[in-house]
């Protein structure tokens, strides 16, 4: 087991379009394990990596409805069970006031799981990334676009792969990726 | 992406016809890499202006009367401020309102116009969400710094299980109002780290040196741009933005129950909520244009902030702006309407009683000067916009002045009728949060991208991706 183990192949392209097509040319040739890098969000790109459904949603909602029910057994806890108060002859359960802290705790709720649901569906924060160790993957940020077929893929294979990912139009240089 | 059927005089139209006289979002000939640079260079490369150091020292002089008229506060108590019996609430109140409404346009501008896809937001919504955070810092000032001694008020203000055994009351707007914006603060700070994330990881890559590589790379929390990551960051952004727009306008209303709730001529109106979001926004354009305006003038980003987005967050302003005047007019109406002889007196009062000159200026102010910007020469004047967002600035705290002081200072029994006005310690504390503001806002345009880079990376002819497949 000497043998240089690597992450993956990395190819690099300049124009969103070549990086889009060529996701879909990697996923037509039946790679699964493979990820696309760019500046900014595309549609395409996802699409062309045939990822399409994200949980975040039902989360959002799961949390929201959490907030919702939180927020109210909160209410009704403190002003009917633990803390009864008889002000002007209000009722304890006084249903309609409670519905304006009731609607912020739910919104509360449902933001908290949007913003740290989205980090750990992504898996963020992650202090250590192999793609960081290709020197040209700082443009990633800027106007360069990458794709990169994962090693651990069964269809992986450096000579062919390589060759397939320079055959793809409009791409630069095809990098190793250090693990 | 839908395939639509090609249209065959696609080609023709284009030779035949010049290019469209579309509205201009972004000036110049940028490419990815020229926006990236240019925006990312006001942090990193280029050095401090001069001016940027005598505005910072000018903010944060005035911030230092804010901590003056605190030690004075909590050293003596609030009776150092001017609110008395009839006139309970006087500027802590004024200002929270006009600070949280302040606050409600860089919400609008990141959530609401998001869900409208109105892409001229993109290149002002990063310093206006700025804006509503600090905004909101300044205006949660006044409610916990009028308790006297906020360390002892948390119990009734917060749901805690304090030694006491106490409980807040919920069926009160205040407990109402602390809840909506505490939750507004927050949501409005996770809308604007996510929408960090992505420009912090840009940042990183092009920091020089190591301690800003790591500062920035530890906030970009490993970024790499991945499409399963802007898939999942999408959702996410467009889920904030649903859930803000509700929350922004749930807030204003909130406030705007603090007074509609209680019984007091003036403040009894069903009008109050919609009157008030609008008011928020109305003032808060103001704000962003007060601040929009020498930001793209002294860091050469006229290219991104362009006369086109002056000129819509104009006519933003000129609609709400009528809204506010309309709801003057309904509740001038409905004082005569409803017969009530103390809603008659109350604004009759108003008009004419002693704060007369007050109102005067508010008119003038919010329902005058605003239709000026009809005129097509003065919209897109810069010089007169950056005069009218302070015209709208004053009349928008005017307005607050106006209806909190001349509802109170005149009780249902003459023989508790007073006069109410600002001390020097209220006026000090009040320039104080300008102050604040101001000084958070200089540290924010040296240390933070004040446009959203990526969001403009995406509005590029260059970004677009044409599908032949």
């Amino acid at each position: 087991m000497k043998r240089h183990r690597l992450y993956g192949l990395m190819a690099e392209f300049h124009a969103p379009a070549d990086v889009v097509a060529a996701a879909r040319a990697a996923h037509e040739a039946g790679y699964r394990r493979l990820d696309a890098y760019s500046p900014y969000p595309i549609e395409a790109l996802a699409e062309a990596l045939d990822v399409h459904h994200s949980r975040l949603p039902l989360l959002v909602l799961l949390g929201g409805a959490v907030g919702l029910v939180a927020g109210y057994g909160l209410q009704y806890w403190a002003s009917v069970i633990e803390y009864p108060m008889n002000v002007g002859g209000r009722p304890f359960h006084s249903w309609p006031a409670f519905v304006v802290p009731s609607f912020e705790t739910t919104i509360l709720f449902a933001a908290l799981t949007a913003v740290l649901g989205m980090l750990a569906l992504n898996g963020l924060p992650e202090p250590y990334h192999p793609v960081f160790n290709v020197p040209s993957f700082a443009l990633a940020t800027r106007d360069r676009f990458f794709l990169c077929i994962e090693a651990t893929d069964p269809r992986f294979d450096q000579t062919h792969t390589r060759a397939f990912l320079e055959g793809l139009a409009g791409v630069g240089p095809v990098n190793e990726v250090e693990p | 992406m839908s395939t639509r059927p090609p249209d065959p005089h696609a080609d023709l139209a284009r030779d035949a016809l010049p290019p469209p006289p579309g509205p201009e979002l972004i000036g110049g000939d940028h490419t990815l890499a020229s926006v990236t640079e240019k925006i990312a260079s006001i942090t990193l490369t280029r050095r401090t202006p001069l001016g940027w150091f005598v505005g910072f020292g000018i903010a944060f002089t005035l911030f230092m009367g804010l901590l003056w008229a605190v030690v004075n506060l909590l050293f003596v108590g609030i009776g150092v401020w001017g609110p008395n019996v009839p006139v309970g609430w006087g500027f802590d109140i004024i200002n929270l309102v006009w600070w949280i409404g302040i606050g409600h346009a860089g919400t609008l501008i990141s959530a609401i116009l998001l869900l409208l896809r109105q892409q001229w937001r993109t290149s002002i919504n990063r310093f206006a969400e700025a804006m509503t955070l600090f905004a909101v810092a300044c205006a949660v000032f006044y409610p916990v710094f009028h308790t006297g001694r906020p360390w002892l008020a948390a119990y009734w203000l917060f749901p805690y299980p304090n030694t006491m055994g106490l409980w807040p009351q919920f069926r009160s707007p205040l407990i109402w109002d602390v809840f909506a914006i505490s939750t507004y603060g927050l949501v409005s700070a996770l809308f604007w780290f996510v929408g960090l994330i992505p420009d912090f990881a840009t940042l990183r890559d092009r920091a020089k040196s190591k301690p800003w590589k790591v500062a920035y790379g530890m906030l970009a929390m490993g970024w790499r741009g991945s499409a399963r990551h802007w898939h999942n960051y999408d959702t996410a952004y467009l889920l904030l933005a649903g859930l803000a727009t509700p929350l922004v306008i749930s807030v204003h209303t909130v406030v705007s129950l603090d007074f509609a709730v209680g019984i007091v001529p003036g403040w009894h109106a069903t009008i109050f909520p919609p009157y008030f979001v609008a008011g928020a926004i109305y003032a808060g354009f103001a704000m962003v244009l007060t601040l929009a305006i020498p930001l793209r003038k002294f860091y050469g980003l006229e290219d991104f902030i362009t006369l086109t987005h002056l000129e819509n967050m104009a006519k933003v302003m000129l609609a709400t702006g009528l809204i506010v005047g309309y709801g003057y007019m309904v509740e001038a109406f409905m004082a005569w309407y409803s017969a009530n002889e103390y809603e008659r007196f109350m604004i009759w009062n108003r008009m004419t009683g002693p704060y007369w000159p007050m109102y005067a200026a508010l008119i003038l102010c919010n329902v005058v000067m605003i239709n000026t910007l009809w005129v097509k020469n003065l919209r897109t004047s810069v010089p007169y916009l950056f005069f009218i967002s302070f015209v709208v600035s004053v009349g928008m705290w005017l307005e607050r002045y106006v209806i909190i002081v001349t509802s109170l200072h005149r009780d249902f029994m003459p023989s508790s009728w007073g006069m109410y006005s600002g001390t020097a310690y209220d006026w000090s504390a009040f320039i104080g949060t300008i102050g604040l503001f101001l000084t958070l806002f200089f540290l924010f345009i040296r240390f933070l991208p004040v446009i959203s880079i990526f969001e403009m990376r995406t509005i590029l002819p260059e970004a677009e991706v044409k599908e032949d497949a």
